[in-house]
């Protein structure tokens, strides 16, 4: 099969390229350039294009760069910013594999004449005995990233290899090491990719004006403030300008940009039996019925009831903060997901 | 250390004879010769030039600073080469300093120009951004040009004042092969700006332009040696008598205090060997190749549907093809066409590799969509008829998939929600 894996630069996708050149594979590896300018550090750095053109020189497959710069900042980044803007929690990595390396790279690779796209990712692709294809967790279940690829479809999981999804991370540093790929110790990414040292502050703030909030409980009473509306996330319990000690823990519930106000509430506020969710896709057939439902990166797996498009807690369970992707699951396997509302 | 892979397959030998790569790796199912054309990227090294260096890099040591009888052996190499590039260049030996390429000759013009007279830069909107990064980092500006990629003349009298220090305009463009009109620049810089010192990039030029004639109006021209058959890492600013600049290196005083450092002594001799059979050869060379180009985009024009030559081509060096493929992209483009052995670029890349969109084709007026499917097909003295056959076969049938592929593409819409 003649396979593009795109390598990022880090263990993992440096893993799958090797794993399938050895398979005897036709590969090619591309890293895209998707951000930043000519930097050495952060994302899209010239220091990870090294490291990935270095491990494909090592394997000896191609290597080559694409730069998706406009369809990133158009899918991704004004997105993300236009989330905080609303006071929502956006989830970047969902959108960055819905628009760019699931579509975008995917339909250049496909018009290449590649049979198909593999990444790093940990998950696992599995054909079942109907000829469906199936999106499982991967085996590390701490390394799991079967929530940020929850959007694959059909048409997508049948063109997507995921080599590293059956093997542990130590496994993928140990492969690594012992073919001798210089990225066999490299650190695990962080974060978003695109916000430089994690600072959502400065970089939301040189992008949308961010502006003081009030902070009222649910009666509506004033008892802090916050510096940025626009950096709150529902759920969120420090940095609301509280006064600690006596109180019980309050939790952000609620953001309201247009009148820059935050309420909070108790953790019995904050609990919920039911969240909607919209812009469902699915991996397979539409779910209904009991699943479990995930709703942030590393968050748990949670019993619920799908019942026209709105979730019911098998138990109450803290809300949802709007804008974060909310994934049905059916034991490990991926039904499909959405956004909350 | 642990194991590595073999490259399936042997290297592929280019059509010189010389081994250019490692052939289009694993992609490529059947072994061929490579197709190289991207001479404006580099050019194989001349076996004059080769020749000429290969002493200097085996038995002969030297440094031109010094005082013994090896060191003046390597000086006398040095300046024998500078007498060689200046003749060849229009200038004296006294006016050519060497440097480690065509960057830094275009930076210390620009640059050291700048340090020593203060004022403010000027240059053409479609320069090397040796050249333009430099005039932006000093917060000079830029001057538009109409679409061939020439300067427009006007616009440059309009943008000069007593306060420009330097005017920079290439002699020929690395992206499309536009010649400028150095002598009506020149014109216009000693009207509008008399005290202006004129830089002109020839880096492209050397090749296929009189550079010695075509350079005569300007006070500083840079040059790069790997351009036209010389080794990589050698280049060379003619500063005209009279025109003072400042120093970027600083050291020993090397190049009469113009530019310190150990001269690069087999270099230096390679690229006065590499412009001297430049210059001999090129009434020959010249018009070969432009017929080779000419039949090229002729027969890109012909044989894909949708391509059109950028710019016009009687502005044009010899060398470049330069075409716009509408409807493809050019990252897709040229990597189909490295599996099938041909070596092409489109618009400068950036330090990752990336492709960035051409600040050449956006200044001639060019769509940003269109200029996304541009590709430069760029011809050397080693080029042959052969080469242009195969390039047409080839870029025909990676646009052809492109196209075929892209259309039976069948997933659905990013973010359509089942």
């Amino acid at each position: 099969m003649k396979v593009l894996v795109a390598m990022s630069g880090g263990v993992d996708s440096s893993v799958a390229a090797a794993l399938l050149a050895e398979a005897g594979h036709d590969v090619a590896g591309v890293t895209l350039k998707l951000w930043g300018g000519a930097s050495d550090r952060g994302c899209c750095s010239v220091a990870d294009v090294d490291d990935a053109r270095r491990v494909a020189d090592q394997l000896g497959i191609p290597h080559y760069v694409f730069g998706l710069a406009d369809d990133f900042s158009t899918g991704v980044v004004e997105p993300y910013v236009a989330a905080h803007a609303a006071g929502r929690t956006p989830n970047p990595c969902v959108e960055c594999n819905r628009h760019v390396k699931f579509d975008r790279l995917l339909r250049r690779a496909l018009a290449m004449g590649f049979d198909a796209v593999a990444t790093g990712h940990h998950a696992r692709i599995e054909r079942t005995s109907a000829g469906r294809w199936r999106l499982r967790r991967g085996a590390d279940a701490a390394k799991d990233q079967s929530y940020v690829l929850h959007m694959l479809g059909q048409a997508h999981l049948a063109r997507v290899l995921l080599p590293v999804g059956g093997l542990t991370k130590r496994e993928v540093r140990s492969r690594a090491a012992a073919m001798g790929l210089r990225t066999a110790r490299k650190p695990d990414s962080q974060d978003v990719c695109f916000v430089a040292g994690s600072d959502r502050r400065a970089f939301l703030g040189g992008r949308i004006p961010l502006h003081p909030g009030r902070v009222v409980d649910t009666s509506g009473q004033e008892v802090g403030s916050v510096a940025a509306v626009e950096l709150v996330t529902v759920g969120q319990r420090r940095g609301l300008g509280l006064p600690g000690g006596t109180h019980e823990p309050r939790y952000a519930l609620a953001v309201d940009v247009a009148a820059r106000t935050v309420t909070v509430g108790s953790e019995d506020d904050l609990s919920t039996t039911e969240t909607a969710v919209e812009g469902w896709t699915w991996v397979d057939a539409p779910a209904a019925g009991a699943v479990h439902a995930q709703c942030s990166a590393h968050g748990e797996a949670l019993p619920a009831t799908l019942d026209g498009g709105v979730l019911r807690w098998d138990a109450p369970r803290r809300r949802v903060a709007p804008g974060q992707s909310v994934v049905l699951y059916d034991g490990d396997v991926v039904l499909g997901g959405g956004t909350a509302a | 250390m642990g194991r590595t892979f073999s490259r399936p397959g042997a290297p592929g030998s280019g059509s010189l004879g010389l081994e250019l790569g490692g052939g289009a790796g694993s992609l490529a199912a059947v072994e061929r010769p490579l197709v190289y054309l991207d001479h404006a990227a580099t050019t194989p090294l001349r076996p004059e030039a080769f020749e000429a260096m290969r002493p200097w890099l085996t038995e002969r040591a030297g440094n031109p600073s010094g005082g013994h009888s090896a060191a003046r052996a390597a000086r006398a190499a040095i300046e024998e080469a500078r007498e060689v590039v200046a003749t060849c260049l229009g200038a004296a030996p006294g006016e050519v300093v060497f440097t480690s390429g065509g960057t830094e000759a275009d930076n210390l013009a620009v640059t050291g120009v700048l340090a020593r007279r203060g004022g403010s830069a000027v240059c053409s909107a479609v320069e090397h951004h040796a050249v333009l990064h430099a005039v932006e980092r000093s917060g000079g500006c830029t001057v538009t040009v109409d679409a061939a990629g020439v300067v427009d003349l006007d616009a440059l009298a309009a943008t000069l004042d007593g306060g420009v220090s330097l005017v920079s305009v290439m002699l020929a463009n690395n992206e499309v092969g536009t010649v400028q009109p150095l002598d009506a620049v020149a014109g216009v810089v000693r009207r509008a700006a008399p005290g202006a010192v004129l830089h002109t990039d020839a880096v492209q030029a050397v090749a296929w332009v009189d550079v010695a004639a075509a350079a005569a109006p300007a006070d500083l021209v840079a040059v790069s040696a790997h351009k036209f058959g010389g080794p990589q890492g050698a280049g060379a600013l003619v500063v005209r008598e009279g025109v003072e600049l400042e120093p970027m290196l600083v050291g020993g005083g090397q190049e009469r205090e113009r530019r310190s450092g150990t001269q690069n002594v087999a270099g230096i001799v390679g690229m006065a060997a590499a412009l001297e059979a430049t210059v001999a050869q090129r009434p020959v060379v010249e018009p070969r190749v432009r017929a080779l180009r000419d039949r090229l985009v002729d027969g890109l024009a012909a044989a894909v549907p949708g391509c059109v030559e950028s710019g016009r081509r009687d502005t044009k060096v010899a060398s470049i093809a330069h075409v716009l493929v509408d409807g493809v992209e050019s990252e897709a483009l040229l990597v189909l066409l490295d599996e099938a052995g041909l070596c092409a670029s489109a618009a400068s890349s950036c330090a990752s590799g990336a492709l960035e969109p051409s600040h050449v084709l956006a200044a001639m007026g060019v769509p940003r969509a269109l200029a996304a499917g541009s590709l430069r097909l760029s011809l050397g003295w080693p080029s042959t008829d052969g080469d242009v056959d195969r390039a047409i076969d080839i870029v025909a049938d990676a646009v052809r998939r492109l196209r075929a592929g892209g259309a039976a593409i069948d997933l659905p819409a990013a973010g359509a929600r089942g």
